[in-house]
């Protein structure tokens, strides 16, 4: 009977190791992973980009050449479209969904703007919030209520240590905007998975997706949501473009 | 200890003084064509206040090191002419020189607020808001387009809530984030409050004046010497009221043609 | 004048348990010594914000080793934030108009002595004037809750200027449940004062003991008396203000915030309120709140500078009225402090007269307490000292108000430095010194021991010359443009200013340093110092007059005193020397009578 109970559980041990370490592989086994690369453009006139005189800011106005333009749209010559937020809006398994991207980014406050003035973050990843001006800033994220993130904002002086925070929910996007000064707006993205946001020639790269079926979404902030459904193999890239349209 | 809190007492009053007299701090040069009678009347005041208070202090002084620790065979002593002449002494003294305080300063007061702004005022527009100041002028039709709450949106610098797209009054008004006016030319400023109370503080112009949500105020100066001065908030409006300023640039009619061209372009 | 009923109901027996005779005591003087401690500590706590502000203004980029540890968000390694810095204004402001200078001059020796200078055993409603107190202990834990919640204290200022205060957290940090607990604590703190005030007025109008007649009431009875009647009214309206601003919080009423009001991009859900009816109904009782603030300390003041002279004041009744005629126009003066809010032009001048007119007592006041040192036999003690410093005070913050009484320079100076020059001097020093005053003259009859004289006058000297040196500067700050309420200096005009505020800071800790001084001679004479006599300053009025010091439970033990005299009867011939007690029945050769 007591060898018989010890068999038993040697057994169930071993499958629990087993089982974790296929969990564990699953995760770590990048050769079998595919990838979506793509680029996102703007069919049409964009919306003009006001200047934002930053006169009674004279710290930041000495950081910038001319007057700095709004970052609401930022296309380049050829149309290409920057500060999308590209994910995975379905077909995410569970273990992709929910690791967490080790990786700390920095959404830094200089020139009185948000550098970068969008950043997309997984939900639980810790980002750095930076003050590398000489003035306050007050930083405020305004999260829908009741979609399960927190509305704070948070001074910080010239010269104090950043601070680590992070998002509990997915949120397609947060708004953010300084409590000082009024012009400075960017967003903060929360998804789930893998992700990425369209740099200055409209291109973008998202690693690491396990092969299968997919809905990839394409978020702007004037803009709104497009979604395209592609399946992504092992080991390769699979394209998505986005095209979207001037109001 | 009593000759020694008298001696005290004098040079504290002393030595208040003497940065006044000195002009050590004062307020900057006046560039109004209003402000002469304040100054005037704040000399007046100045002058007043500063008799009552060295007056005050000295004989207060001389009366404790006087009668501090007499001998004993010192006498109690009325003061002369007692309770009522001093009553007497505070009713026609203190009361002439209030009343006149008082009557003179309501010249000042009614030449900023109880005369209109001249038919030829050129309407300027300025929103207060958390936390900064942001001015509007009304193009060449002259008329301000509507202001549609709903509508505004810092992020893409729609301050104000317009909407030139549907609004044909709108479509060439200009919003600046300084203010800049010609001088020597009669500026109506027409003071709107997006959020909470703030303040339009210029000490250079002698103007003050709060900004009430819900209710549009209006004042009116004329600027006489070019330069570049603070806009500063006066009313507590939250974290960033330390901050919340502006400039103010007077500048000639010529510069003040381009300026407005060159705000245009923007827009 | 005797009211039985009334007599019936200040009669009770001494308590026997330790709860009932020092917790929940209906002792008039148990409870006035409470509220003594609960200002002391109240004055310490907001003390040490003025401290932190002040080290912010002078140096802003300093950390404070251990600020971080009492709010991590508000001061992020130790570095004040903006929003900080106008909570600990808030608070050091509320703490100090509300549970220090309302509370030590006026309700904690007004509870101890007002009945006994009256000749009563206690108030006439015991179990109100205990509610009083802890209603106010109450209010005063309910704000210092607000420390403690999320977002920290209301940053709106003391006076909570709608909409800022009204529209909820969207404001700004500390308005949502910041204010509502700043509004809750100071609806409370008016229930505490309502109680008491209606004692005060009950026991003076009903309680005086034979041959007590008004006008042989002390001036300190006077002034507690006209302060309670000021107390009555100005609170009755302070309190439903609160009460609506909490509405306008938690019920979606929309008594101060109007329509179409923006923040944060958010259009906000209110409409149809009025700012300026905020501003109104605060000043109603602001501008009164500063006389119920002073009035008491101008009636210590003149009753310990009448016995340290030896000498009555040249006119009793005429201070009496004048201080009566303050009390009177300080309900239509209280537009002064809306000269530049918007409301008509017209109404300011309006206020102007009144505002100006007030002048007029007060330069009566000061004259008869300067004129009637003048021949007197002046004793220096801690407490006459202190007492001629308030007058010295209270000259030089109300010079201070010629300027800001006229709308015209208003505008230059309104929301200066200029203003926070003025109302520390005559608000917050010149009652402060009252209390000071009163402390050291009081002290022997309320605890049976003396206060050590020597520390007592060195405290004096740092507090005078320190007090002078903080807040003089402030006026020439005003004058210069500096605006208040600014938690760094960033205008261009500002940048010479800084080096003023480093002095003006430096003064405020070793200012503040020598209030330890104090603190320590408080303590240790309460429980170390000589024994005192039941007369040591040689006064006449009837709190001298008790069979035991301290005074026994029905303060005059089996017989209440008669009164024979007016209350100030110095430089007399007597048996006792050169003065005649109030409830000696001697003859007075040539007595001080008013006519």
């Amino acid at each position: 009977m007591k060898t018989r109970c010890k068999f038993a559980a040697m057994i169930s041990a071993s499958l629990l190791v087993i089982g974790a370490g296929l969990i564990v592989s699953q995760k770590v086994s990048a050769a079998g992973e595919g990838k979506i690369t793509g680029t996102i453009k703007l069919d049409g006139t964009p919306p003009h980009q006001k200047p934002i005189d930053m006169s009674k800011e004279p710290s930041c106005q000495a950081k910038h050449a001319g007057h700095p333009i709004t970052t609401e749209t930022v296309v380049s010559a050829n149309g290409a479209l920057q500060y999308v937020v590209v994910y995975l809006s379905e077909g995410l398994s569970g273990a992709a969904a929910n690791a967490v991207p080790s990786e700390q980014p920095e959404f830094n406050q200089t020139g009185c703007q948000y550098v970068p003035h969008v950043i997309a973050l997984d939900v639980g990843q810790s980002f750095k919030v930076v003050n590398s001006d000489q003035t306050s800033h007050n930083i405020h994220p305004q999260p829908k209520p009741g979609a399960g993130n927190q509305e704070w904002n948070k001074s910080q002086p010239p010269g104090t240590p950043p601070f680590v925070v992070k998002w509990n929910s997915e949120e397609v996007a947060v708004p953010v905007k300084c409590n000082i000064h009024p012009w400075m707006h960017g967003y903060m993205a929360v998804v789930k998975g893998p992700y990425a946001v369209s740099g200055e020639n409209g291109s973008f790269t998202i690693d690491g997706v396990p092969p299968g079926s997919y809905t990839v979404s394409a978020w702007q902030e004037l803009y709104g949501t497009q979604t395209q459904k592609i399946t992504v193999a092992a080991g390769k890239p699979t394209t998505a473009d986005f095209t979207f349209k001037a109001k | 200890m009593a000759k020694f809190f008298a001696v005290t007492i004098i040079l504290i009053a002393v030595a208040s003084a003497v940065p006044i007299v000195m002009h050590t701090w004062e307020a900057p040069a006046d560039i109004s064509t209003h402000g002469a009678l304040i100054d005037e009347q704040m000399s007046e005041t100045m002058l007043e206040a500063g008799i009552s208070f060295l007056a005050a202090q000295i004989i207060l002084a001389i009366f404790i090191w006087q009668f501090s620790n007499p001998g004993p065979d010192a006498r109690i002593k009325t003061f002369p002419g007692g309770a009522k002449g001093l009553v007497i002494a505070a009713l026609v003294l203190v009361g002439a020189e209030v009343m006149a305080l008082g009557i003179f300063g309501t010249k000042a007061w009614a030449a900023q607020y109880f005369t209109p702004p001249a038919a030829d005022a050129m309407a300027v527009q300025v929103q207060a808001g958390q936390f900064a100041f942001y001015f509007r002028y009304p193009g060449l039709d002259g008329r301000f387009g509507p202001i549609h709450p709903d509508l505004i949106n810092e992020g893409s610098q729609n301050f104000y809530g317009l909407d030139p797209d549907h609004d044909q009054d709108s479509k060439d008004d200009i919003v600046a984030a300084e203010m800049a006016i010609p001088v020597n030319k009669e500026i109506h400023l027409l003071m709107h409050s997006k959020d909470v109370g703030h303040s339009f503080y210029v000490p250079e112009l002698r103007v003050q004046q709060d900004f009430v949500p819900g209710l549009d105020v209006s004042l009116h100066f004329t600027a006489t010497k070019v330069g570049k001065y603070e806009i500063v908030c006066t009313q507590l409006c939250g974290l960033g009221h330390y901050n919340m300023k502006a400039y103010l640039e007077v500048m000639s009619q010529a510069d003040f043609d381009d300026w407005l061209k060159k705000e245009a372009a923007m827009q | 004048m005797h009211d039985m009923s009334a007599h019936a109901a200040q009669h009770h027996a001494p308590p026997t348990s330790f709860i009932r005779k020092h917790v929940f005591s209906l002792d008039h003087k148990v409870i006035g010594k409470q509220y003594y401690g609960l200002a002391l500590i109240a004055v310490f706590a907001g003390m040490v914000l003025s401290w932190l502000m002040r080290i912010h203004l002078a140096w802003g980029a300093a950390p404070i080793p251990g600020l971080e540890l009492l709010s991590k968000n508000g001061a992020p390694a130790g570095v004040i934030t903006p929003e900080y810095y106008l909570q600990l204004m808030t608070m050091h402001a509320t703490i100090m108009v509300f549970f220090v200078l309302t509370t030590a001059p006026f309700a904690a020796f007004g509870n101890f002595f007002l009945p006994i200078q009256v000749g009563a055993e206690d108030m006439p409603f015991p179990h109100f004037n205990m509610m009083s107190f802890w209603v106010t202990f109450t209010a005063f834990l309910v704000l210092m809750a607000s420390f403690f919640v999320p977002d920290g204290p209301t940053l709106g200022g003391w006076t909570q200027y709608a909409p800022l205060s009204a529209v909820g957290k969207v404001a700004g940090p500390g308005q949502g449940t910041g204010v509502i607990l700043w509004a809750a604590s100071i609806a409370i703190f008016c229930v505490g004062q309502l109680l008491g005030s209606l004692n005060f007025i009950t026991t003076t109008l009903d309680l005086r003991v034979k041959g007590m007649s008004l006008m042989r009431l002390p001036l300190s009875a006077w002034g507690w008396f006209i302060t309670s009647c000021m107390g009555l009214t100005a609170f009755a309206v302070l309190m439903p203000a609160c009460i609506l601003l909490i509405l306008d919080h938690v019920a979606g009423t929309s008594f101060f915030v109007p329509s179409n009001l923006v923040l944060n991009d958010q259009l906000q859900p209110h409409s149809g309120g009025s700012t300026l009816l905020w501003q109104h109904l605060f000043w109603f009782f602001g501008h009164p709140e500063v006389y119920i603030a002073i009035v008491p300390g101008m009636g210590i003041v003149s009753h310990v500078l009448i016995t340290s002279m030896r000498r009555p004041m040249l006119s009793h009744r005429v201070l009496i009225y004048s201080m009566g005629a303050l009390a009177v126009l300080s309900y239509m003066v209280y537009g002064h402090h809306m000269f530049v809010s918007g409301m008509n032009p017209v109404s300011s001048l309006a206020f102007s007269f009144p505002t100006l007119m007030i002048t007029i007592p007060s330069t009566i006041i000061v004259l008869i307490w300067i004129g009637s040192l003048y021949g007197s036999k002046l004793r220096i003690t801690a407490a006459s000292l202190f007492a001629l410093g308030f007058v010295s005070m209270f000259v030089s913050g109300g010079v201070s108000g010629f300027f800001l009484a006229q709308p015209s320079i208003d505008i230059m100076l309104h929301a200066t430095y200029f203003v926070v020059g003025h109302f520390h001097m005559v608000m917050g020093v010149a009652a402060m010194f009252g209390i000071f005053s009163g402390t050291y003259f009081w002290f022997p009859k309320m605890t049976g021991r003396m206060m050590n004289e020597t520390l007592g006058k060195i405290h004096f000297w740092l507090s005078f010359v320190g007090t002078y040196c903080i807040f003089m500067p402030f006026h020439y700050l005003g004058m210069a443009g500096n605006v208040r309420r600014y938690s760094a200096f960033v205008d261009d005009y500002t940048m010479r200013l800084i080096p003023v505020h480093k002095f003006i800071t430096v003064a405020a800790i070793a200012t503040g340093c020598a209030q330890f001084i104090f603190l320590y001679n408080l303590i240790h004479s309460r429980f170390k110092g000589k024994p005192a006599p039941d007369n040591p300053w040689e006064a006449t009025s009837l709190e001298w007059s008790t069979p035991t010091t301290p005074p026994p439970h029905n303060n005059f033990g089996d017989k209440l005193p008669v009164v024979y005299h007016d209350p100030y009867q110095y430089g007399v011939k007597s048996s006792t020397g050169d003065y005649v007690m109030q409830a000696s029945p001697e003859q007075v050769a040539t007595p001080h009578e008013e006519k």
